[in-house]
């Protein structure tokens, strides 16, 4: 079975290779071919179980509860009232917009700065292995301290940021206690936090780009962005692409920094983002059938930007 | 071990762990069916628990390990109640959610709560809708509650549904005004005379400000997001006599003078005053933070917070006071309670019943056992639990006052203004986000407009109120 249900590459393999014998006789060619494999479904059947526990189940369970609602202990199906009340929601296209935003800002800070980061670290010819691991540091910091010391950071009135400001006779900000710049100071933290493991991926890339393409370019005359433009995105074009796809997965489920963050909503629900508002369905509003059909609507969302994913991948093979 | 042994053993094992499937899956419904079978035969409903009975009972919220006198007086008080049921055995829990509401949330959807399972009063429509509330009304009596004549009939009401009982009271609280003497006194104000209106407030925040701004100290403090400012905002409302919501809970009700007033008092004072932290502050807890570390002079509060500054942030008893919330009219409550879980036996029910019974509403027992608070170093003589009246509040009081160990005085005008309680209102929880969007455009727009402000949440509130129907 999970041969056939598991979409992937290993796995179709073995199908393949399972089929011969069947060709080779009927019956006692399939009995045979389930015998061969039958450690093979031996090892399988513990993370089928795992990922059917874990994973499937929870999410065929969400898409039942999407059109169910529990009052008094009576579970009953509402068809798409669920999907209706999160539509009607006042906040719900505020979610959205927060979310877009937050991914948007995510994508220009995120993506951009590790990648050139990983570049400057590529270039280097000294102390490489020590600035790799001072990049990492912030990844081993727990997240959840990660965002309390940034909001400690944040302070307006003794923060470390506003006190730079102050030296330099800047402007100071009200960062996370204003609706206007509370997302994206929850974005900075963000990426502040995560950089690391995403340049370190890219470094990884980097030094697998062959020095000849370089030596060729340097021969052609390229400058340094042309070499970039022309040599090192291009032969990143793969790492980059499913980068992006996870980036764009990871940012669209933000919880846990506006939550620790910002108080969750944020000023004016600034931070309000999709899954936050799960959040509020769930255990705030004892509404689990409404926080189900919004987790759907997120679902079908990256569901979607995965498939474009594939699309575009198999297109670039 | 030979390939064809070793194929047998996976095939052995596949078979025993589709076999371990289906029987835990069999074994949850054999208990399902034990439950019913235990509370067919047991005895009626009104009478208190036969000592002789054997009956086993899980609770949850033991004080945990960190609150040593706590923790040894919930033991003791389990071996006292041994004397009287030697046949009940309590299992107590600290690892399951005491006040954390989350967990709490996820263990009633998982219907895995203790048979006697703590909660906040509000939690009740909760409760139900997860279906896991037993009715203990034919349980609750003078004979097996002997105080219960004596317990606010107001508290009550909040524990009942359709006129069935689901639980019993173990805390209570309404809320106030939480105030640092030590700056009023600083700020040359009198701290026997704390403010009782929105104004006075404002111009005691202002004195604060002015006079101990410059050492970090701000007058006052108020929350802007994660609910907690829609939950302020609501107790304020109450304060000045107003619902936030329609009798019947479909319709916002607000949007009137009185939050608009309150809400320009609270930006006049962050925008024009600058007596609040330029910070709103967002997540529970920073107001007391904020005030056991002495840098606020007053926010809206319950007197449990009191005890959370002393013992986590370093405040000192006699530095706080407590009086009534502004306006005065009505106060928010709250509280905590025990609920039964609704698969409990009848005999568990009444074994849980004559537990909360002795631990929490006998006086002079349990958490009314003053002598013996004051001897462990739990604070005695702050202004709750606030349940009992007649006879019950007189001695409580008494007893109370007879071992208090926190200055009583300092919470004098808390107390005797007896401002009525009122619970939350219906859809509590969508009401305060719609509620912390206003809160938090005065706290974070100096040039926000109060009126559109409350007729755009109050458009909100409507909406969520229909949607939620």
């Amino acid at each position: 079975m999970a041969a056939t249900t598991v979409p992937d590459k290993t796995t179709r393999r073995h199908a393949g290779r399972a089929a011969g014998p069947r060709a080779q006789g009927g019956r006692g060619g399939l009995s045979r071919k389930l015998s061969q494999n039958l450690q093979a479904y031996g090892f399988l059947i513990g993370a089928i179980l795992c990922f059917g526990f874990f994973s499937w189940y929870p999410m065929v369970r969400e898409f039942i509860m999407s059109f169910q609602q529990t009052k008094r202990g009576v579970t009953s199906w509402v068809g798409f009232k669920n999907i209706k009340t999160i539509y009607h929601d006042p906040y719900f296209w505020t979610a959205w917009k927060n979310t877009g935003m937050f991914t948007l800002y995510a994508l220009v800070i995120g993506f951009a700065v590790p990648f050139l980061i990983a570049i400057l670290l590529n270039e280097l010819r000294h102390a490489r292995a020590y600035l790799r691991i001072l990049v990492y540091l912030p990844v081993m910091l727990p997240p959840v301290a990660g965002a309390l010391l940034f909001k400690y950071f944040y302070n307006p009135e003794y923060g470390l940021f506003n006190r730079i400001l102050k030296i330099f006779h800047l402007p100071t900000s009200q960062w996370l206690d204003s609706s206007n710049t509370a997302l994206i100071s929850v974005v900075i933290a963000a990426t502040w936090m995560s950089m690391g493991s995403a340049t370190l991926i890219y470094l990884a890339a980097l030094q697998n780009i062959p020095g000849e393409l370089y030596e060729a370019a340097d021969l052609d005359g390229a400058g340094l962005w042309s070499k970039i433009w022309h040599v090192t995105i291009p032969q990143t074009k793969l790492v980059l692409s499913l980068m992006l796809l996870l980036q764009i997965v990871a940012t669209m489920q933000e919880f846990t920094n506006v939550f620790l963050m910002a108080g969750g909503n944020g000023p004016e629900n600034s931070t309000m983002t999709v899954v936050y508002m799960v959040y509020q369905y769930g255990y705030r509003y004892n509404n689990f059938g409404g926080a189900a059909a919004l987790g759907l609507f997120l679902l079908l969302v990256l569901a979607g930007f995965s498939g474009l994913y594939a699309r575009l991948n198999r297109n670039s093979d | 071990m030979s390939r064809i042994r070793y194929r047998r053993l996976v095939a052995v094992a596949l078979v025993a762990g589709i076999g371990l499937t289906s029987a835990a899956c069999s074994s949850s419904d054999d208990k399902k069916d034990d439950k019913g079978s235990s509370k067919s035969s047991s005895s009626s409903a009104g009478t208190p628990l036969d000592p002789k009975t054997k009956v086993t009972i899980s609770v949850d919220c033991m004080p945990p390990t960190t609150k040593k006198p706590e923790r040894k007086q919930w033991l003791d008080d389990i071996a006292e109640f041994h004397k009287t049921y030697p046949n009940v055995t309590i299992n107590s829990k600290d690892t399951f959610p005491c006040e954390d509401t989350d967990k709490f949330t996820a263990q009633l959807q998982g219907s895995s709560e203790t048979n006697v399972f703590y909660s906040y009063v509000t939690d009740l429509n909760q409760v139900l809708d997860a279906g896991q509330a037993a009715d203990i009304t034919d349980y609750v009596n003078d004979k097996t509650v002997p105080n219960l004549k004596d317990i606010d009939p107001n508290v009550l009401a909040i524990l009942k549904d359709d006129g069935k009982l689901y639980g019993l009271p173990t805390t209570n609280y309404s809320m106030g005004l939480i105030y640092n003497r030590k700056i009023f006194k600083d700020a040359g104000l009198d701290p026997d005379k704390p403010p009782t209106t929105w104004d006075e407030i404002r111009t005691d925040a202002k004195v604060i400000q002015d006079k101990l701004g410059s050492k970090g100290v701000h007058g006052f403090f108020e929350y802007g997001a994660g609910n907690q400012g829609g939950w302020h905002l609501t107790s304020a409302l109450y304060g000045a006599g107003n619902n936030v919501v329609s009798d019947d809970g479909s319709k916002a009700a607000f949007n009137g003078p009185e939050a608009a007033s309150i809400l320009q008092t609270i930006h006049d004072m962050r925008w024009v005053d600058n007596s609040m932290p330029s910070s709103a502050g967002k997540a529970w807890g920073e107001s007391q933070k904020a005030m056991g570390a002495g840098q606020i002079g007053m926010y809206l509060a319950a007197p449990d917070d009191i005890q959370l500054m002393v013992q986590q942030y370093g405040a000192n008893f006699n530095d706080l006071g407590m009086a009534p919330i502004p306006g005065g009219k009505t106060s928010l409550m709250g509280g905590n309670d025990y609920f039964f879980k609704k698969s409990d036996s009848p005999d568990q029910i009444k074994a849980g019943i004559a537990w909360i019974n002795f631990k929490f509403l006998t006086l002079k027992k349990g958490q009314f056992n003053y002598a013996r608070n004051k001897t462990d170093g739990i604070p005695v003589g702050l202004p709750q639990p606030f349940f009992f009246t007649g006879q019950s509040k007189a001695t409580d009081t008494a007893d109370k006052t007879q071992y208090a160990t926190v200055p009583v005085q300092n919470y004098k005008s808390y107390v005797d203004a007896q401002v009525p309680v009122k619970g939350e209102p219906p859809n509590a929880q969508k009401l305060y986000t719609v509620l912390d969007t206003v809160m938090s455009g005065v706290l974070s727009n100096k040039n926000a407009d109060v009126s559109k402000l409350l007729s755009s949440a109050e458009t909100q509130a409507n909406q969520l109120l229909a949607a939620g129907q």
